[in-house]
């Protein structure tokens, strides 16, 4: 059985959702509240899931990166160790280093959240193994910060790793913009592809009755 | 001794706010207008008396935390 240690800071609310899809999953799930300076032993995967941590005061994630469990969370991904960040997560990671670029507020400011479909770019991770490339995907996003950028050397860098993981897209598969990403850009993962970030919430698409199952092999893949 | 940071998303990085406060001044007949950026200000109360320290604390505070230099540019005042 898989071990997984879902983060949570003071304004997280996507913790138990998280919890609760990878027990569904068959997952040991623990919750870890950020004060804490060691992750549970055996721990196979880091979720940094989605909210508001701090209140997304100064910038969206740039509080919580200084919490005492961040630290174990960069070691722990230095050493190999699997990290996702969703949302809030995923801002997190870009903040606190383990993943490029940054995400700004949205064009048109709005805070969107609907089910958006994502077309699957790269699937030479552990995250995306159970997608088939160019794969289209149905799953919620809901924020107000998830206008990815990274310049265009970090950009070349990402396409040339295989780094991209989905984009925003129309129902055919075409590139949608959304929140104004880099070429609509949705998730990305590091160079050793390890660390994966994205604002799209694959745990909040496990069921059809509520609208979408599509969480489920992206999650899947992490466990495998 | 005073420090007042002030933020700003780089050159070329678009800024939506800006952008929809541009529109706005449109909308609302102000002419001449040729662009927006909108930044925060953050004022910090130092102990510091050595201007020289200062300098190099707030801007450590500044690479470390109040900016990020991915997608912000920031200036330092002291007083």
């Amino acid at each position: 059985m898989k071990h997984i240690a879902v983060l949570q800071f003071p304004g997280t609310n996507c913790d138990l959702d998280t919890k609760y899809a990878f027990e569904k999953l068959g997952c040991n799930t623990t919750v870890v509240w950020h004060k804490e300076n060691k992750l549970p032993e055996n721990t196979d995967l880091v979720v940094v899931p989605g909210g508001f941590s701090y209140g997304d005061y100064l910038r969206s994630g740039a509080i919580a990166q200084f919490s005492p469990i961040m630290k174990e969370v960069v070691a722990f991904a230095n050493g190999g160790g699997k990290v996702l960040g969703i949302c809030n997560g995923f801002q997190i990671l870009t903040e606190v280093g383990l993943l490029p670029g940054a995400l700004k507020r949205n064009i048109g400011l709005h805070f969107i959240s609907k089910f958006q479909t994502l077309k699957v770019v790269n699937n030479s991770n552990n995250f995306l193994q159970k997608c088939k490339k160019s794969e289209v995907l149905n799953i919620p996003i809901a924020h107000a910060d998830g206008n990815y950028y990274i310049d265009e050397a970090g950009y070349q860098e990402l396409e040339a790793n295989e780094q991209i993981l989905v984009r925003y897209c129309d129902n055919k598969g075409e590139p949608l913009v959304v929140n104004g990403s880099v070429t609509s850009i949705a998730g990305v993962c590091n160079r050793n592809k390890n660390v994966f970030g994205l604002m799209p919430h694959p745990e909040r698409a496990l069921e059809t009755i509520l609208g979408s199952e599509d969480g489920i092999k992206m999650l899947e893949g992490l466990i495998a | 001794m005073t420090a007042i940071v002030n933020i700003f998303l780089k050159e070329g990085v678009l800024d939506p706010q800006g952008k929809a406060i541009h529109h706005a001044l449109d909308a609302m007949n102000f002419e001449g207008v040729e662009d927006v950026r909108m930044g925060k200000q953050i004022v910090l109360k130092l102990t510091a008396t050595n201007k020289e320290d200062a300098q190099k604390e707030v801007e450590q505070m500044a690479e470390d935390i109040l900016a990020n230099t991915v997608i912000e540019d920031y200036t330092i005042e002291l007083i």
